[in-house]
């Protein structure tokens, strides 16, 4: 079970956690009234496309069971490695290529 | 002659004799005796059924990799199946069972199956198929009776299981001689360590293979138990590696079969947390495969030893040993200094110098270049054996009680590789040893294919330093500790996977033991294609038994190979999974069970509804009243008693289960306007309304209603089951997707109760419990709330109805709750005041044609549930561009309707399908299915069976009939489409 470091609780165990999603996908701004195709089709891709990288992945927890903030974590998802995890809105510290 | 106890030696205490029984015969052993040791030395070599061919067998191993010897202990509400009688502490009166025999142990009539195992190959399972539909049943009733283990345990398990939660330095998973050394080394570099060993004491073979060795492992346990950073656990076996250095580990504490003291627990979880793991986990002896290498009597060369030197019992007067590794010297030796006349075949040629005179030492009869070609079966063990070359050519016979025989070493390297940890093959070793790791962990010892004690020390004490230090501890002082042994083990081995070749065997020569599958299985796998490991393993079901492969693996994937030509490297191995040996799965659930597993939400008003005679219904975790019993009334009699009084005149409902969440903020109204897909800008203080929530994709979310406190201060509630999804929906946006916004969000579903006052006299009857408010349509409109008290106590009135009815909601403090619900209870006998449950809660709201869980199901939009004009088009919402997608527009999408019996009586039922067929075909006939009933319920209003459901073009086609079928209740029924809103569609009532 993997340790996920909660930048306000410090490590804590997965189950407490709920995982979210892809961090890198952004929710295309959708205030302007007016809806382009390219604006629907972006946010379409945002609702329904999602990439499965092999190494390094940026993603969403929230600590569901702990202060219910959300975090963005930074995972292998080959060994389950996390390198780096932040508050939602700060950014990952970026890491040489292939660390 | 059978196994018989020596008159010395062995950790066994003789002067503490044990009682026990076997099959119902009452036997005696010694404390410090395994199951299997006492019956061993009872003379019991027949021990259980083979899993398919119902093949007599014994004892195999000496530990956990037995795949024979497999158990049944206890009775009622303790009894336990399938344990390992080789992990069985021996106690006075364990009561055990042998398994998959019938009728019983010694009379098999299933073991009619021997003999048609030609009709039971390889691939049994899949091929039985491939024959006409109905052919499988047969043989499948027979197989189902056939095969199989022990039964479990059908009455409920009151056994305490307990979860531990263990952090530490360094874990050592085995207490051999080198976890030892490691657990030494890391202690006294001042890390914390846990050691944990599978069996009831430390100290693995060095506990009984030579004197030397036994100095070492007293000396290394005097000192665990006076270092205090220390932790020792026994009968516990690390059976998981997960990420992050989670090593799952299961404690036996209480005997199985055995009654439990009080507050015993059966047995400990322990969640280990290690910064460093190492592996200490030993090796596995594997087999010779030769025909009849199953029968009883025979069994591993190292178990032979072992039963010798750690448990004071022989095996046989004449044991015969093969092999083809310098390992089985030391265990002849041990067998023939206990007295037994000892044959060692060695298929070797020739061996070092070292190894004859060690033979001729202990007198063991050595013939090299022999090896063993097939068992002959006496009465239950061995009577002879066909002894000779490999080549097969030229065999003798030669006389002996038992047989034991050892194919080489294979590390466990299981942990290793739960983590994604490779495995290496080792030409020199002829075995996989732990390749590239993920996690931190070291193999050391054994694990490692160090074989010898020495060796297997230096790596303990070098990686129980390096462990430290890496910790940032200091280097132990002190020497390190020394074996000393008269002469060095070698390790020398000949890849030897069958005796004589697969192509020559003797007859049936098995692999996996507990699974009844032989070399000719194998051989038979790869002819018909099944060349992988992991085919072979699927095909044959090689390595699938509770055994996990453990003797047999190994031995199965080299037959493979070697039928292929292929290197072992080359074709692998299969890959290890958790658990390492069975779990029992009471001990997964721990303490959490029942109450403790899913605990029971009640209203503030719980105690008052039982009182008043309310049945409950689970929803989610809380229990709702579900109608409220009269004498001399059913059910039905209940819930349209309810139902009429709120039409006729006045009910009062628990709605404290709602879900409530506070909005507060500078940004709180901008948040509420993108939240919900309706308007909500305009919302003044002081007014509520209902709100729709869509997801991103434009389908409905969840509905509620919004109450705004003050400017920037809202009130919202959520339907039961939605709660907390819509709490975390509104955390992520704001966490995540507007983190500019400043709102703060928090559940307040436990701290206000909720009661709904709906029907034509409920204003009346407010008006008289708040004599001093002006409850008009004035003073109180439709979707107007104000705070004020009732009685002292503080309440939020709300004019919000869900049955259609002119209706309240008063909100409360929780601690309130009982006191107003007494209070309006009290008032409103005069008005004719009823409680009503969810039954008759749901029946008003379906004659109303008010969605809720049945329609909300994640698949409709707003426009689908006739809410299409809600949508606000002059702003920005979750779902708003999710909506504008083609398919969501489309004319031909199901809508919402009514569905009413067209003869005006017959019941239908949610789930059922809406279609134009007037029967139900038969089966495999397919009719299209034009839409569904979401939600149904008994109307008071009309005296039938109302339904909402979904029609494509629904709302265009109200006074068509349709069939609502439902074979699964044998329903199939007329229905007219209506109009939703089943009754009172102006509305005139909730606005009166
Ligand atoms: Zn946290």
């Amino acid at each position: 079970m993997m340790l996920i470091p909660c930048p306000w609780c410090g490590p804590r165990a997965e189950s407490e956690f709920t995982y979210i999603g892809d961090a890198r996908r952004q929710r295309p701004d959708t205030s302007a009234l007016e809806v382009s195709p390219e604006a629907l089709q972006a946010h379409s891709d945002y609702v329904y496309l999602r990439d499965n990288p092999k190494g390094w992945h940026q993603e969403y927890w929230q600590h569901s069971s702990g202060c219910r903030a959300h975090l963005k974590v930074e995972r292998n998802v080959v060994d389950h490695r996390i390198r780096a995890s932040v508050k939602a809105d700060e950014a990952l510290p970026s890491f040489p290529e292939g660390r | 002659m059978p196994g018989f106890r020596l008159e010395q030696g062995g950790l066994i205490d003789r002067s503490t004799p044990l009682n026990f029984r076997f099959d119902g015969k009452s036997m005696s052993g010694f404390a410090g005796d395994t199951l299997a040791s006492a019956l061993l030395a009872n003379g019991v070599q027949l021990m259980g059924r083979s899993f398919k061919y119902h093949r007599p067998r014994g004892v195999y191993g000496s530990g956990s990799e037995e795949p024979n010897a497999l158990m049944t202990l206890g009775r009622g509400q303790e009894e336990e199946s399938n344990l390992r009688a080789t992990m069985v502490d021996l106690y006075d009166g364990l009561d055990a069972r042998s398994q998959n025999a019938w009728p019983s142990l010694n009379l098999d009539l299933l073991s009619a199956n021997s003999m048609i195992s030609a009709f039971l190959p390889a691939g049994f399972y899949y091929k039985i198929f491939l024959g006409s539909a109905n052919f499988w049943l047969l043989p499948e009733y027979f197989i189902r009776r056939a095969a199989g283990l022990g039964y479990p345990n059908a009455l409920d398990n009151e056994d305490d299981f307990q979860h531990h939660y263990q952090h530490c330095d360094v874990l050592v998973a085995g207490g051999g001689t080198s976890g030892l050394a490691a657990a030494l080394a890391a202690a006294r570099s001042g890390a914390s360590v846990v050691i944990v060993d599978e069996h009831a004491r430390l100290g693995g073979q060095g506990l009984w293979r030579n004197a030397e060795e036994r100095v070492f492992v007293d000396a290394a346990l005097s000192e665990l138990e006076a270092n205090p950073k220390i932790k020792v656990l026994t009968r516990t076996t690390a059976w998981g590696h997960y990420d992050d250095n989670m090593v799952a580990c299961i404690q036996i504490e209480g005997d199985p079969g055995a009654p439990l003291a009080p507050h015993q627990p059966r047995a400990r979880a322990w969640h280990m947390r290690a910064q460093r793991v190492i592996y200490a986990t030993g090796a596995i002896e594997r087999p010779l495969v030769f025909a009849n290498n199953d029968r009883p009597g025979v069994m591993l060369a190292h178990a032979a030893g072992s039963f010798a030197s750690k448990f004071g019992v022989l095996i046989g007067k004449r044991i015969l040993l093969a092999t083809n590794n310098d390992d089985s010297y030391a265990h002849a030796s041990i067998l023939a200094q206990a007295g037994a006349e000892v044959t060692l075949l060695d298929a070797r040629s020739a061996v070092s110098a070292a190894l004859t005179a060690q033979a001729k030492a202990a007198q063991v009869d050595l013939r090299l270049g022999q090896t063993v070609l097939a068992a002959k079966a006496g009465k239950a063990g061995p009577s002879a054996a066909e002894i000779g070359a490999l080549d097969g050519k030229s065999s003798s016979l030669i006389d002996c009680d038992a047989i034991a025989s050892s194919g080489g070493w294979s590390p466990s390297i299981h942990l290793h590789s739960h983590t994604g940890g490779k495995a290496e093959w080792r030409d020199d070793l002829q075995a996989f040893v732990a390749g590239k790791r993920l996690q931190e962990g070291v193999t050391v010892g054994a694990a490692a294919g160090l074989f010898g004690a020495q060796d297997a020390l230096a790596s303990g004490w070098q990686q129980g330093l390096a462990a430290a230090q890496d910790l940032g501890h200091h280097q132990a002082s002190g020497e390190a500790p020394r074996l000393e042994l008269a002469e060095a083990p070698t390790t020398t081995i000949m890849p030897l996977w069958s005796c004589p070749k697969p192509k020559i065997l003797k007859g049936k020569a098995f692999v996996d033991f507990q699974n009844d599958a032989s070399a000719s299985d194998v051989a038979m796998a790869n002819q018909e294609g099944y060349r992988s490991v992991e085919h072979l393993k699927r095909y044959t079901t090689l390595g699938m038994g509770t055994d996990q492969g453990k003797t047999s693996n190994i031995n199965g994937h080299a037959l493979l190979a070697e039928a292929q030509g292929r290197a072992i490297a080359e074709v692998g191995t299969t890959t290890f999974r958790p658990p390492y040996s069975p779990v029992t799965l009471g001990a997964f659930g721990g303490p959490h069970t029942g109450m403790a597993f899913a605990p029971i939400r009640r209203t503030p008003m719980q105690a008052l509804h039982a009182a008043a005679g309310a049945s409950f219904v689970e929803a989610g975790l809380w229990y709702r009243a579900e109608w409220y019993s009269r004498p001399g009334e059913d059910m039905w009699a209940s819930i349209k008693r309810e139902a009429l009084n709120v039409r006729q005149a006045v009910g009062m409902c628990d709605v404290s289960t709602l879900g409530k969440i506070d909005v507060q903020g500078p940004d709180a109204q901008e948040f509420i306007q993108r939240l919900y897909c309706n308007g909500m800008k305009t919302l003044p203080v002081g007014k509520v309304r209902y709100g729709l929530m869509l997801r991103d994709d434009g389908m409905v979310f969840d509905d509620g209603t919004v109450a705004r406190l003050a400017d920037q201060h809202y009130y919202m509630t959520t339907t039961t089951a939605k709660a907390a999804a819509v709490l975390a929906h509104m955390e992520y946006h704001l966490d995540v997707v507007w983190p500019d916004l400043k709102v703060r969000v928090a559940s307040i579903t436990d701290q206000w109760a909720g009661m709904s006052i709906a029907g034509p006299r409920s204003r009346e009857m407010l008006q008289a419990a708040l004599p001093g408010l002006d409850l008009s349509n004035e003073g109180l409109p439709f979707m107007g709330f104000l705070d004020t008290e009732l009685n002292g106590l503080p309440i939020r009135l709300l004019r919000i109805s869900f049955s259609g009815e002119l209706a309240y909601e008063v909100h409360t403090p929780s601690r309130f709750g009982p006191q107003v619900w007494q209070v309006l209870e009290q008032v409103g006998q005069d008005f004719g005041l009823m409680a009503y449950g969810t039954e008759a809660l749901g029946a008003l709201r379906i004659e109303k044609g008010h969605v809720a869980g049945g329609e909300l199901d994640g698949r409709t939009t707003p426009a689908d549930m006739g809410l299409g004009k809600m949508v606000a088009k002059k702003k920005d919402f979750i779902g708003r561009l999710g909506l504008m997608r083609e398919g969501l527009s489309r004319d031909d999408r199901p809508r919402l309707v009514g569905l009413m019996p067209a003869d005006g009586r017959s019941k239908f039922v949610a789930g059922s399908q809406l279609t134009e067929a007037k029967s139900v075909g038969g089966f495999g006939q397919i009719t299209k299915s034009l839409g569904w009933v979401s939600s149904a319920h008994f109307s008071v209003e009309h005296g039938c069976t109302i339904a909402l459901g979904f029609v494509e073009n629904g709302d265009r086609r109200h006074g068509e009939t349709l069939y609502a079928a439902s074979p699964l209740d044998g329903l199939h029924v007329p229905v007219t489409l209506v109009s939703p809103h089943m009754i009172d569609p102006q509305g005139e009532r909730q606005h009166g």
